[in-house]
């Protein structure tokens, strides 16, 4: 990417952004212009093509039938295998998670197939909806303080060789296999089952983006009284309720 | 008038009796208007009771996302030009508290009645209605409730076989596919400003297109059907090209929508639009909402906004700036415990109004705005919102239970 522009793409808003997760590129968004970056927003709709010079890519969650059809153009479109061929990270959540696997389960009961850029594989669950508060604790080796979000989904999600679990779970369910595990990554693409939206809660990890996006280890410091005030909050609550 | 000539059944009027003993007992004991437990306990005994309490009436139904309790309230006062009125105009609309609001009113001709969304199906097969007036469908209280197209794909199954009149607005594509394999519809082209969830044809799948005003899909055909009916700018107008003026103490465009779908309503019961236009202009405040009350010698508007196309609405009624906004937000369980939703709210809309935020969960909100890019101030309390807001009338916004809370606190 050139010196001081950030590309943010927000992947078919149309069929993907029905539970708040465009609040992941809002807050994507303010972080970096805040660091003084010029950001460029890209939204592309289902029926437009994804570009491949994206330097972020996030996708939402949404509800069970129009996660089938965004897989299946985001698998015709190929524009995304692309992106992240050339080094582009891509930030996923929950029914968007999903997609990124090698398969899951869709609408109509079938397995359809993911994109396969994360080693994982989601199945339906057996029991009752995960819904409600989650803390947990993101893989140290990233480095960034407790996950806190909002889980809302029937999902169970296996991670195969190459996925690491991206958080492990004291409150909450997470990928819901039993394990304790929340979410996956590998180098460059992320998936969590977290809304709240995620980064609301947890803007580290949009600071996390956007440093790997630059290639850089630390970014100015920004103001996160706000966002500080919200975590303890809901830490608190995940918490008291468990 | 066309009220009871057939009596209930024994075990019919036992039920009603059993029903309203149990809401006096509710009442009394500070639990609210006992409407729910009533019809609970009627339903109980007799099961078919709903049925057998509208069978005497002509009934409408109104269900919604937004707008079905101050659409209600709309069509009541307009057909009470023709006779009198039985509704559940307290917003209990579920099945037992419509029983109950029903067995209350046994002189009644025409029954309005608020619906769920989720019991739409169910209720349109006990009641029989004479007409069901659809307004819209959107997002709302996502860790709770069906898919937003689930529910309009089992409003279509549930109302295919109805026998009657759909009153629907055109301008919403789920509703649209709700209404469009009935046998009897008449479209009304009421508005919709929220469109966010109807991007993908509700029957194919495809991209939807939206030129101006108009919708399609370019895969399968689905369209916008041809309204019979319209709101023009402060107008209603009807299906032979009459304007008639929409005159309301209610505020904001979505209110002139209602009003519109409830003139289509009347017209079917036989109240002309001219009629029904007038006497709507006596609904003042809906269950509190809209209502502008005095608190520490200051005006206070209340507007209740509960998803995100209900905000949208609220936004574009609201006076402009400098008007403080006070605006509050739970997550309690009757508002949905996930606040994902306020990033689904465009708050940069409210740039230029001082803006104070409260509520249980106004971190959430507080974070919502910084990324916006506003300034707010975050407080306690009313008092302290009210306390601090410079001169002029205050608009206050709150979802469900924080809305409550207000009118608690301001003694409405």
């Amino acid at each position: 990417m050139s010196d001081n522009s950030l590309r943010v793409v927000w992947i078919y808003p149309d069929l993907l952004s029905t539970y708040g997760d465009q609040g992941n590129v809002l807050v994507v968004e303010r972080r970096a212009r805040q660091r003084r970056l010029d950001v460029q927003r890209l939204d592309v709709r289902s029926d437009q093509q994804i570009p491949t010079s994206g330097d972020i890519y996030l996708i939402g969650g949404g509800e069970d039938r129009p996660q089938r059809l965004a897989a299946e153009r985001l698998i015709r479109d190929g524009g995304l295998d692309r992106a992240v061929s050339n080094g582009a990270i891509v930030f996923s959540v929950c029914a968007g998670y999903q997609i990124l696997g090698h398969e899951f389960i869709n609408d109509l009961g079938e397995r359809q197939q993911g994109l396969g850029l994360l080693d994982v594989v989601s199945t339906r669950g057996e029991g009752d909806r995960c819904v409600g508060d989650v803390l947990a604790d993101i893989d140290p080796k990233l480095g960034l303080p407790p996950l806190t979000g909002f889980e809302n989904h029937q999902g169970v999600t296996h991670l195969g060789q190459s996925a690491r679990p991206f958080a492990k779970v004291r409150f909450g369910n997470g990928n819901g296999v039993g394990d304790g595990y929340e979410g996956a990554w590998n180098d460059t693409v992320f998936g969590t089952y977290m809304h709240g939206p995620v980064m609301a809660r947890n803007p580290h990890i949009a600071d996390l983006l956007i440093k790997l996006a630059l290639d850089v280890n630390a970014l100015p410091p920004a103001d996160d009284r706000w966002y500080e005030a919200l975590r303890q909050e809901r830490i608190a609550a995940a918490t008291e309720n468990a | 008038m066309a009220g009871n000539t057939e009596p209930l059944s024994p075990r019919a009027k036992l039920a009603v009796t059993a029903g309203k003993a149990a809401a006096a007992v509710s009442r009394a004991a500070g639990r609210g208007s006992g409407s729910v437990i009533g019809g609970r306990v009627a339903l109980k005994l007799d099961p078919d009771l709903l049925a057998s309490l509208a069978r005497h009436l002509d009934v409408v139904l109104v269900s919604a996302t937004n707008g079905k309790t101050t659409t209600t309230r709309l069509i009541a006062e307009a057909l009470r030009a023709s006779g009198p009125v039985v509704s559940n105009a307290l917003g209990a609309n579920m099945p037992a508290g419509i029983t109950s609001a029903l067995a209350g009113g046994s002189d009644a001709k025409f029954g309005v009645i608020e619906v769920d969304e989720k019991y739409l199906a169910t209720v349109a097969r006990d009641v029989t209605p004479k007409a069901i007036a659809l307004l819209n469908l959107s997002r709302d209280q996502l860790d709770r409730a069906a898919e937003t197209r689930m529910l309009a794909e089992r409003w279509r199954e549930g109302l295919s076989g109805s026998k009657a009149l759909i009153i629907a607005n055109a301008d919403d594509p789920l509703i649209v596919w709700a209404a469009s394999a009935s046998a009897n519809v008449v479209w009304v082209a009421a508005g919709q400003e929220w469109k966010d969830d109807a991007w993908s044809c509700p029957s194919c799948g495809g991209v939807m297109q939206r030129p101006g005003d108009d919708w399609f899909c370019a895969e399968c055909g689905f369209r916008r059907p041809m309204p019979s009916w319209a709101l023009s700018g402060d107008h209603v107008l009807d299906p032979h090209g009459s304007a008639w003026p929409i005159k309301l103490q209610l505020p904001g465009r979505a209110n002139k929508a209602n009003a519109t779908t409830s003139a289509a309503v009347a017209a079917a019961f036989g109240v002309p639009p001219q009629v029904a236009l007038e006497r709507m202009f006596s609904v003042q405040a809906v269950a509190g909402r809209y209502d502008v009350v005095t608190f520490q010698e200051r005006e206070l508007r209340l507007l209740l906004a509960k998803n995100p196309a209900g905000w949208l609405e609220t936004f574009s009624l609201i006076d402009g700036p400098p008007t403080p906004v006070i605006m509050s937000v739970n997550a309690r369980g009757a508002d949905g415990t996930d606040t994902s939703w306020l990033w689904d709210v465009d708050y940069t809309r409210l740039a230029g109004h001082p803006i104070f935020v409260l509520g249980d969960r106004k971190l959430d909100l507080a974070v919502r705005l910084e990324v916006a890019g506003l300034d707010f101030q975050v407080c306690e309390t009313l008092d302290e919102a009210v306390g601090q807001a410079p001169a002029g009338r205050i608009e206050v916004i709150a979802n469900y239970t924080a809305f409550q809370d207000l009118r608690r606190r301001v003694g409405n």
